[in-house]
């Protein structure tokens, strides 16, 4: 008997979990705490739905072989039977208790956020990711990296096809991280299979989850509530690094942040030749506008307007800008002051103003750039 | 004067008692009162709406056949997974219940039509146009709603494009035929019923459908109000689900599926009526626990109104929030299993025999009780964070609208459709349909759970390398399973066009008023209402 009930459970409980653990037919264990207990629980609630499934089939099956009409099988007359009834109530009501117990734990402990060591405040956009590191004055938008000739066939498709970025959020191991979630536009909602951790970024609200990482590595999950017309070209890559590792990563990315803004300083006395902003305006467009606006600038007419002939672009040089730096509230342009160097605003500026048959032949400095972010905050 | 003359001859044979013929030509169909006709409007408008957005289901899996983009560009992509649902759930499953229930309800408790001919009339005949409207705006410039069929907002009001306001309308109308489709159930159930066919002597599919009108009534307006608040939201400038003028997105998601969830259970319990008056059937055997299946189908719609955040458990509830919706929907299983094992008894130690309608039952039930399995995981909170919004779900849904609701639709059609034509139609090309169906939906479907566990969002035009076999396999079983349903529309065809007569019962172990008229059913039935006993 003994033997009988071990090797039944080596087959129902440790076998398949051999086999589907890590498996591309599975759910990852992941590489949190947490995430290992909602394999678990996954993995326990299917096999009691296997279990259950295979004995109301087996029972279902066996009446469709023996209860035949072409072997001569006569109906039988019951049709009720309370004490059976009361019995197939009853029984699953207790399975399900037993269910909503581990369920209920993990739960508990998946929502208490408190006691972290570090909060990152993450912003979703149509379609990007911005991270903050709380109080570190470190922040930086996180971009899909995925070449466009991937995407249309023209070259072979790596390996990390559509989930990798330009800028990887970078996490320590081992401590506990918040996360506080938001949105600047649609509902989108941030996941890490690896981790367990799924939160939606809703538009003028924050929500928070947590995660603590055991391993170091690179961790890969997609942007999963539909954003518009890039929702699939939104992926989040989380690198973690050992305590040491993350406390020098911050430091050089302040230090990177230092030298920008005095790198932005000294553009502000250059004049940029015109050939040279256009060569940058492009990549910025092809990498920033042109998802909504197109590579060729047309647009998508009734969702996105064209830039080819546009009137904005077309007309006076600080209302353009305006708009690029500020956005317009209420629809899918955003304010990429936020998201852009002046001197890549500058260069961005430039191209739409001279390509695709725009031939104003406007130069735009990044000391114009400046002098219209400084404007705005003036008059706010 | 002619005209005054016909005029005449048509009031007075309206006169006769209403023995007279039906109207010949487009007319028949356009100005008809008659449940029969309506009926079958119902149910070639649904097919016709089934093989339309199946074929928006084709484009989706050619396009997802391999990685890159290839056929189309992601904002038609949304587009299609968009009305590929709006279609099927309010074009195709509802209309085809609507249908089944227009037919079979008036024979199945003894009554000459509907209580409410003309209502019925109208219900019908905007739907064409609410699709027409919807289907239209996929060829306006900006393309059609591109928000999914969940619509959520601010998607679907300050980021959607310019023809956000046909879907609104589109959807308005839709809502409006079911409710007074509904209105016409329960009035015709309540009122109508033959004498002497009591609360518990009714057919089970009569009693699914009278709680699944319940179910309409209640939140058919809600979607309405949904649908209102996203018109004025983009429109008029309101702030309903926009944080900067005092809204809130999630609560537009509240609202949604306060009617969301209520609407799946309306388009599962006609199929449990339907499989419950077929097992018995060919089992040859009274249906095990009819009382039970009607306290169990009753707790379902009941329980429908108490789960609806449970789509919801990533929008960030408190976590008090997150268990009761756990719980509560843990505890639908209960009855559902009811329901199941109560058919897997019907059949236990009865005379079973396997013709096309018992097939496709045999099938709803295992099947469908996949896609339970899958739904009561979905319960688990904590894992239900893995699985939102993957192709887990779409699995799921799948497993029990096309296993589920669909199967069902099918077996409903085997079953009557020999008493609605008078004639048997071909069994071996209905074989056919079944078994390639069976085989193609599974590989279409099952592979879904698997790419879904393994990390793949839904509604995306394009993914990872990792998913790319299991997509190929997914899209071979979507061509397959498209290709066989034209199959179906060949079987409809022909049977509606002739075949072997059958007789008033045209299945030996059937049992109900519907096989006492003769086949075809003739155009006016239970004149006089028939006496039960």
């Amino acid at each position: 008997m003994g033997k009988l009930s071990s090797t039944l459970w080596l087959i129902l409980f440790v076998l398949p979990q051999q086999v589907l653990a890590n498996s591309q037919f599975n759910m990852r264990k992941g590489v949190t705490d947490i995430s290992n207990d909602v394999y678990q629980l996954h993995m326990t609630i299917f096999i009691i739905c296997c279990v259950i499934g295979v004995i109301v089939f087996a029972v279902m099956f066996w009446a469709l072989i023996h209860h035949r009409k072409s072997k001569g099988a006569k109906p039988a007359q019951f049709h009720e039977s309370t004490k059976v009834e009361i019995l197939w109530t009853a029984i699953p009501f207790v399975i399900l208790i037993a269910m909503a117990v581990p369920a209920t734990k993990t739960l508990i402990s998946m929502e208490d956020a408190s006691k972290a060591d570090l909060t990152i405040k993450i912003t979703g956009s149509q379609w990007k990711w911005h991270y903050e590191y709380m109080g570190e004055d470190v922040a930086f938008y996180s971009i899909l990296s995925t070449p466009q000739d991937q995407i249309s066939n023209q070259v072979d498709k790596t390996n990390t096809y559509l989930l990798e970025v330009d800028k990887p959020l970078v996490l320590p191991i081992n401590k506990k991280v918040r996360f506080l979630m938001t949105s600047d536009d649609v509902i989108h909602s941030w996941w890490v299979p690896d981790f367990a951790v799924k939160k939606d970024a809703n538009p003028g609200f924050i929500n928070e989850t947590w995660t603590k990482i055991n391993e170091e590595g690179i961790y890969r999950g997609q942007c999963a509530e539909l954003c518009g017309k890039d929702h699939g070209f939104m992926p989040v890559v989380v690198e973690a690094k050992s305590e040491q590792a993350f406390t020098d990563w911050l430091q050089q990315a302040k230090q990177a942040k230092k030298t920008a803004a005095a790198a932005d300083a000294a553009l502000l006395d250059q004049t940029l030749p015109k050939e040279e902003l256009m060569v940058l305006g492009e990549q910025v467009y092809m990498a920033s506008c042109a998802a909504c606006h197109q590579p060729t600038g047309m647009g998508l007419p009734g969702v996105f307007p064209a830039l080819k002939g546009n009137p904005v672009v077309l007309g006076d040089i600080n209302d353009h800008i305006d708009v690029v730096i500020n956005g317009r509230p209420g629809t899918a342009m955003q304010a990429f002051v936020k998201q852009l160097s002046i001197k890549q605003l500058a260069a961005v500026v430039t191209y739409k103003r001279n390509a695709w048959g725009n031939d104003t032949g406007d130069v735009i400095q990044p000391s114009q750039i400046q002098a219209a972010i400084d404007a705005t905050s003036e008059a706010k | 004067m002619s005209s005054v003359t016909e005029q005449q001859h048509n009031e007075a044979g309206h006169h006769d008692g209403g023995h007279h013929h039906p109207a010949k030509g487009f007319k028949r169909w356009l100005y008809t009162t008659n449940h029969k006709d309506i009926g079958s409007l119902y149910l070639i408008f649904s097919l016709t709406m089934f093989l339309i957005g199946g074929a928006m289901a084709m484009v989706i899996r050619a396009e997802l056949f391999q990685p890159g983009l290839q056929l189309v560009d992601p904002h038609f992509f949304n587009q299609m997974t968009t009305v590929h649902g709006l279609i099927m759930v309010f074009g195709a499953v509802m209309p085809a219940f609507t249908g089944l229930a227009n037919w079979m309800v008036p024979l199945m408790i003894g009554a000459p039509d509907m209580a409410l001919p003309r209502m019925n009339n109208w219900s019908f005949w905007i739907l064409p146009f609410a699709f027409l409207i919807l289907l239209a705006s996929l060829f306006m410039p900006g393309g059609g709603p591109a928000f999914g069929w969940t619509f959520y907002a601010p998607l679907s009001t300050t980021y959607s494009n310019d023809n956000t306001a046909f879907f609104v309308f589109a959807v308005h109308i839709m809502g409006i035929s079911s409710i007074m489709g509904a209105i016409n159930v329960i009035v015709t159930i309540v009122n109508m019923r033959a004498p002497g066919m009591t609360w518990m002597k009714l057919p089970l599919f009569v009693w699914t459908w009278l709680i699944t009108a319940f179910l309409l009534i209640a939140v058919m307006p809600v979607l309405a109000g949904a649908v209102t608040m996203v018109l004025t939201d983009k429109y008029f400038a309101t702030s309903f689900f926009d944080a900067a003028g005092g809204g809130d997105p999630v609560m537009f998601q509240h609202i949604f599926w306060f009617f969301g969830h209520p609407e799946v259970y309306i388009m599962i319990l006609p199929a449990f009526g339907i499989i419950s008056t077929i097992v018995p059937t060919f089992s040859r055997k009274r249906l095990f626990g009819y009382a039970s299946m009607v306290y169990a189908t009753s707790s379902i719609a009941l329980l429908s109104f108490i789960v609806w955040a449970h789509h919801m458990f990533t929008t960030g509830m408190p976590v008090a929030g997150e268990l009761f919706f756990m719980y509560a929907t843990m505890l639908i299983s209960v009855p559902t299993g009811v329901k199941v094992f109560n058919w897997v008894a019907t059949m236990w130690r009865g005379s079973i025999s396997f013709e096309v309608p018992m097939l496709f039952s045999i099938a709803f039930i295992v099947l469908f009780t996949i896609g339970g399995f899958s739904g009561l995981m979905l319960a688990i909170t904590p894992a239900d964070f893995q699985y939102h919004d993957t192709y887990f779900v779409v699995a799921h849904f799948h497993y029990v609208l096309v296993t589920g609701a669909v199967f069902s639709i099918m077996a409903g059609a085997y079953y009557w459709l020999p008493k609605w034509t008078g004639n048997m139609f071909n069994i071996t090309l209905a074989k056919w349909h079944f078994w390639l169906s069976l085989v193609s939906v599974n590989v279409l479907f099952f592979p879904m759970h698997f790419v879904g566990l393994a990390g793949m969002p839904r509604r995306i035009p394009d993914y990872a390398l990792q998913f790319a076999d299991f997509n190929a396999i997914i899209s071979i079983g979507g061509f397959a399973f498209g290709l066989s349903q034209l199959l179906f529309v060949v079987v409809v065809y022909k049977c509606a066009r002739g075949g072997d007569k059958v007789p008033a019962k045209v299945w030996d172990g059937a049992e109900g008023l519907e096989w006492e008229v003769a086949s075809p059913a003739p155009y006016h039935t239970f004149e006089t209402p028939p006496e039960i006993k």
